[in-house]
C-alpha cells in the first residue's frame, strides 16, 4: 500500500501497523464488512417480499392456498434457524443439479445417488466447472441470499398478518361502504394502514437478521469471521508480518461492528416510527397531532 | 450392516464421550438410519443440558438485572443497561467466538488472587472446554435478554397494587417479594416462554462456534451435519434433528404453560388469562 512498506521487519511501530493494516488480506477483511452489509440490505427486501406472500397466502380464502401459507409461516417455529441455514442451500444446489441433469442428459443410464455420493453429468453441475471463480461465489452468496430471504420471510409474513389484522375493521367495512372493491380497499385502505401495526415487529426481525449474518460463515462464505479467524491467528517467522495469537481483538472489532449497527438501527427506527404515526389514529398520532396543533 | 439395536447401544451416549459406547463415529458407506437417528438423538443430550443451565441459573441473574435496570441509582441502572445492551446488541455467534478467545488467553496455570492472608488460585482452564465455556456465555446471554423481558414487565406493574401495598405497610424486600415478583412473573412469562425456545435453539450454535468438539462429542446438529458432509444427503439428517426441536419446543412449552397456569391460579376463571403459545420472535 505505502511506498515505505517493502521491509516490514525494520519499520517502526506506526508505520509497521499502517502497512500491516493494509496488507492485502486485510483489504479483503474489509470488504467482508461490505459483503455482510450488502446481504443484509439484499435479504431484507426480499425477506419482506415473501413474508408479503406468505401473510397474503395466510389470509386467503381458498383452502389450499391457506394451508400452504400456514405451513410455510409456522415453519420456522420450532426448528432452530441454522438448521434451515445449513439444510436450504444444499438442497437447492442438489435440486438443480438433478433437475439440469434430466434435461441435459437424458441418456445417462447410472443412478444419481451411488452409495453417499451425489453423482451427475459435467453439464448439469452449478455453475459448470470451466467457469471463473467469481461465478462460484455470486452463486453461494445468492444461495446463502435465498435461505436468509426464505426464513426471515416466514418471520416477516407471522408480522405482517397480525399488522393486518391489527388494522380496525371499520376502516375497511367504510371503504367497502363507499363502493370500493376488496382489492381497492386493501390497496388503497388496508395497506397503508398496516406499516404502523407492522413495524415494532418488522424493526425487531431487523435485529434478529443483523445479529443472523455471522451464520454465513457456516455456508463456506469468506465472512467476517473467516477473516477474523484467519487474520487473527498466530503468524510466524515465515509470515511478512508475524504477530502472536490476536484473534481476541479482531473478535472485539466485529463485536463492536455489530453493536454500532445495531445502535444505528435502533435510531432509525425511531425516527420511522415517529414519520408513520404522522396522522394515524393510534396513540401516538393522536399525541403529535396535540403537539402540532 | 448393524441392525437397529446394535445402533442403539454403540450410539445413544455417544455424545458423552468415546467411552461411552462405540469410539468411531459411523463413516461413509456404513451409516445406517438407525444410526443417524439415535447418534442425534444422543447429542440432543447437549442441547437439553445447556439450554436447562442456561436457563435456571440465568432467571436469578435476570431478576437482579432487572431490578437493577429500573433502580432510580445510576450506579445500579447504567451498568445493568449497558450489560444488557452488550448482549443483546451483539450475536450469540460472535460473543462465543470472543469468549473462547478471551478463555484461552486467561493464564494456563489460573490466575493468583491474593487476598491479604492467603492466596488463592483460581483455575481458568475448564473455561475453554464447551461444556462450562460455553454454558457461561449463554447463561450471561440469556440473562440480558431475560433482563430485558423482566424489566418491561416491572414498567407494567398496576400502580393500583403498589399502592394497595403500601396500605398494608409492605415495604422493601417483604414488597418485592409478595406484590412485584410474583405480578412481573406473571406479567412476563408468555414473552419468557419464547426467550426459553430461543435459547434451546440457540444452543445448537455452541459445537459451530470457538469452542472445539472433544472426541467428537457434539450436539444434535452437529452430528446432523457430519452425517449430511459424509453422505452428500442432507435430506435425511436434517429433517431428523428438525423432527427433534419440535418435540423439544413441544416440551418448553408444555413445562412453561404448567408454570404459567400455576402463576395464574389466583385469577377468576373467566379472568384468566388463556396461554396461547404466540411466536413473536422477539429477541
Amino acid at each position: 500500500m505505502f511506498a515505505f512498506c517493502t521491509d516490514p521487519s525494520t519499520l517502526p511501530d506506526w508505520q509497521w501497523f499502517a502497512c500491516y493494516l493494509t496488507s492485502g488480506t486485510h483489504l479483503a477483511f474489509y470488504w467482508s464488512f461490505v459483503v455482510v452489509m450488502v446481504l443484509i440490505l439484499l435479504a431484507a427486501p426480499f425477506a419482506l417480499a415473501f413474508g408479503f406472500a406468505g401473510a397474503l397466502a395466510t389470509r386467503s380464502h381458498m383452502a389450499p392456498i391457506r394451508l400452504v401459507g400456514r405451513t410455510y409461516t409456522s415453519m420456522v417455529r420450532g426448528v432452530p434457524d441454522i438448521v434451515f441455514f445449513l439444510f436450504i442451500p444444499i438442497a437447492i444446489d442438489q435440486a438443480l443439479e438433478y433437475i439440469l441433469h434430466q434435461v441435459r442428459c437424458p441418456d445417462w443410464d447410472m443412478p444419481i445417488r451411488r452409495g453417499n455420493d451425489f453423482l451427475v453429468c459435467a453439464q448439469a453441475k452449478v455453475p459448470l466447472s470451466s467457469s471463473p471463480a467469481w461465478v462460484h461465489d455470486i452463486y453461494a452468496f445468492s444461495l446463502a441470499l435465498f435461505a436468509f430471504a426464505l426464513v426471515f420471510g416466514a418471520f416477516a409474513a407471522n408480522t405482517l398478518y397480525g399488522a393486518m389484522n391489527a388494522v380496525p375493521k371499520s376502516q375497511t367495512e367504510t371503504a367497502e361502504a363507499y363502493g370500493m372493491t376488496k382489492p381497492q380497499a386493501f390497496r388503497r385502505v388496508l395497506l397503508p394502514q398496516m406499516w404502523v401495526y407492522a413495524l415494532p415487529g418488522l424493526s425487531n426481525l431487523w435485529m434478529i437478521l443483523i445479529k443472523a449474518t455471522p451464520l454465513l460463515f457456516l455456508l463456506g462464505i469468506r465472512d467476517i469471521v473467516y477473516w477474523a479467524r484467519e487474520l487473527g491467528g498466530q503468524k510466524t517467522g515465515f509470515y511478512a508480518y508475524p504477530h502472536p495469537d490476536w484473534r481476541v481483538w479482531y473478535f472485539l472489532v466485529v463485536l463492536v461492528f455489530y453493536l454500532v449497527l445495531t445502535a444505528c438501527s435502533e435510531r432509525v427506527f425511531e425516527w420511522l416510527m415517529r414519520r408513520f404515526s404522522h396522522g394515524q389514529a393510534t396513540a401516538a398520532g393522536e399525541r403529535q397531532r396535540r403537539a402540532a396543533a | 450392516m448393524r441392525s437397529c439395536q446394535e445402533s442403539f447401544d454403540a450410539y445413544i451416549l455417544r455424545s458423552l464421550g468415546g467411552d461411552y459406547g462405540e469410539r468411531l463415529l459411523p463413516r461413509g458407506v456404513d451409516i445406517t438410519l438407525c444410526d443417524q437417528v439415535f447418534l442425534i438423538a444422543s447429542g440432543l443430550i447437549w442441547n437439553v443440558y445447556f439450554a436447562a443451565l442456561a436457563l435456571a441459573a440465568g432467571f436469578f441473574v435476570a431478576t437482579a438485572l432487572a431490578v437493577a435496570k429500573f433502580s432510580e441509582n445510576p450506579f445500579l441502572s447504567k451498568p445493568a443497561s449497558g450489560f444488557i445492551f452488550l448482549f443483546r446488541g451483539s450475536p450469540l455467534f460472535i460473543q462465543f467466538f470472543f469468549a473462547y478467545e478471551v478463555f484461552i488467553l486467561l493464564p494456563r496455570a489460573g490466575i493468583e488472587i491474593n487476598l491479604i492472608f492467603t492466596t488463592i488460585t483460581a483455575e481458568t482452564r475448564w473455561l475453554a472446554r464447551a461444556t462450562s465455556g460455553a454454558l457461561v456465555v449463554l447463561w450471561l446471554n440469556t440473562s440480558a435478554y431475560t433482563a430485558e423481558i423482566f424489566y418491561g414487565a416491572l414498567r407494567a406493574i398496576p400502580k393500583g397494587d403498589l399502592e394497595a401495598a403500601d396500605a398494608y405497610g409492605m415495604s422493601g424486600f417483604t414488597k418485592f417479594r409478595r406484590i412485584i415478583w410474583p405480578t412481573m412473573m406473571r406479567l412476563a412469562w408468555p414473552s419468557y416462554t419464547n426467550e426459553a425456545i430461543f435459547l434451546t435453539h440457540a444452543t445448537t450454535l455452541v459445537f459451530f462456534s470457538g469452542f472445539p468438539a472433544w472426541q467428537q462429542s457434539g450436539d444434535a446438529l452437529y452430528y446432523a451435519r457430519y452425517f449430511a458432509d459424509q453422505t452428500f444427503n442432507p435430506f435425511v439428517s436434517y429433517p431428523i434433528v428438525a423432527a427433534y426441536f419440535i418435540v423439544l419446543t413441544l416440551v418448553v412449552i408444555g413445562l412453561f404453560g404448567m408454570a404459567n397456569k400455576r402463576l395464574n391460579r389466583h385469577l377468576p376463571q373467566t379472568v384468566r388469562p388463556k396461554f396461547r403459545f404466540r411466536p413473536q420472535y422477539i429477541r
